[in-house]
């Protein structure tokens, strides 16, 4: 009983570890580096060559020898460098208009299109010109005309 | 153009332009401090606090009051900031006769970089860590390195733009260091 019992633990201990470790991959140079900036330079990392950005690849080649995540790596030169480190704008000063363009943008654009759809949903609007339009008043001659064509018709 | 989309297609227009302008503006170089050094002022450096570097706990430049401090901004990746370290080293050890301090302040690098070169240079004075540069912003730096004087009373006297020279730190100091607060 005991034996089975032990087998039991060490069959979940190795289901268990591996699926762990799966959840929580480890980082790659490539993957991260377009995520953080080359903090003198002002691009991302992935395409700077400074000595700056060199010394900030050689820290991430470091934590990850270390096994560290791709999460890891990233809380790890915050705590290093500061939030500036990452390639997000800032969310003060004039950084702060990178995330309220695209926003104000977006609630403008939906706006306009609530404004559009109920232009063209109104009778007589642009989707249906002809819907709900006052017939044109016919000219006394031409109603004189109609009315004798009509006659004959009906003759 | 209709008249009801006039005013609203020019005042963002004029937004526009407005952001840009703020923009192009704020990323202009700030030269407040040298004109005000090059006039003979003295002007009140940022003391905001800062992380000392190789050990726990923050520091600020108003902790060194009473001394005259070169305060140098270096980091281990720019050459010409290594360069001029063996001679920063040198006047260190002279000023701290004479009532002064040299003072590192270490940008955009990882601590144990600049640990590193502090033990291969052989450095004995203390560095204060701006990890993000946005600290030595408010000096208007242009580069590196950059050093700055301050007086007994704690206000930016001196500002070198580039490394520094014998002749420069000789023409320099001597005057602070006879000042008296």
């Amino acid at each position: 009983m005991t034996t089975r019992a032990l087998l039991v633990a060490l069959l979940a201990v190795a289901l268990v570890v591996p699926a762990a470790q799966a959840a929580t991959p480890r980082a790659s140079l490539p993957d991260v580096e377009d995520e953080v900036m080359c903090l003198e330079c002002g691009t991302a990392l992935n395409v700077s060559t400074s000595p700056v950005a060199d010394q900030e690849r050689a820290f991430i080649r470091e934590l990850i020898a270390q096994g560290k995540s791709k999460e890891q790596v990233k809380a790890a030169l915050v705590a290093e460098y500061g939030p500036r480190i990452l390639a997000e704008p800032e969310e003060r000063g004039f950084s702060l208009t990178a995330w309220l363009i695209p926003i104000l943008a977006t609630l403008a654009a939906l706006a306009l299109v609530v404004v559009l759809v109920r232009r063209w949903r109104r009778p007589g609007g642009a989707a249906d010109p002809e819907a709900g339009a006052a017939p044109a008043a016919l000219d006394p001659a031409d109603a004189r005309r109609l009315d004798a064509e009509l006659a004959a018709f009906d003759r | 153009m209709r008249p009801r989309l006039y005013w609203p297609v020019t005042l963002a227009a004029a937004a526009l332009v407005g952001l840009l302008a703020y923009g192009v503006a704020g990323t202009g170089t700030d030269t407040t401090l040298d004109d005000a050094v090059r006039s003979g002022k003295r002007v009140d450096p940022p003391t905001e606090p800062l992380q000392v570097l190789g050990r726990k706990g923050t520091g600020s430049l108003a902790d060194y009051k009473g001394k005259v401090v070169l305060v140098n901004v270096w980091a281990s990746w720019c050459e010409p900031c290594r360069d001029e370290l063996p001679l920063l080293e040198k006047t260190h050890k002279r000023l701290s006769g004479e009532g002064g301090t040299v003072l590192g302040i270490d940008v955009k690098e990882n601590s144990e970089a600049a640990m590193t070169a502090m033990r291969e240079f052989g450095l004995t004075y203390p560095s204060l860590r701006d990890p993000d540069g946005s600290y030595v912003r408010d000096f208007g730096q242009t580069g590196y390195p950059e050093t700055y004087v301050l007086d007994r009373r704690g206000r930016v006297a001196a500002v070198r733009r580039f490394p520094v020279t014998q002749e420069w730190l000789d023409r320099t100091l001597p005057p602070l260091l006879e000042e008296r607060v």
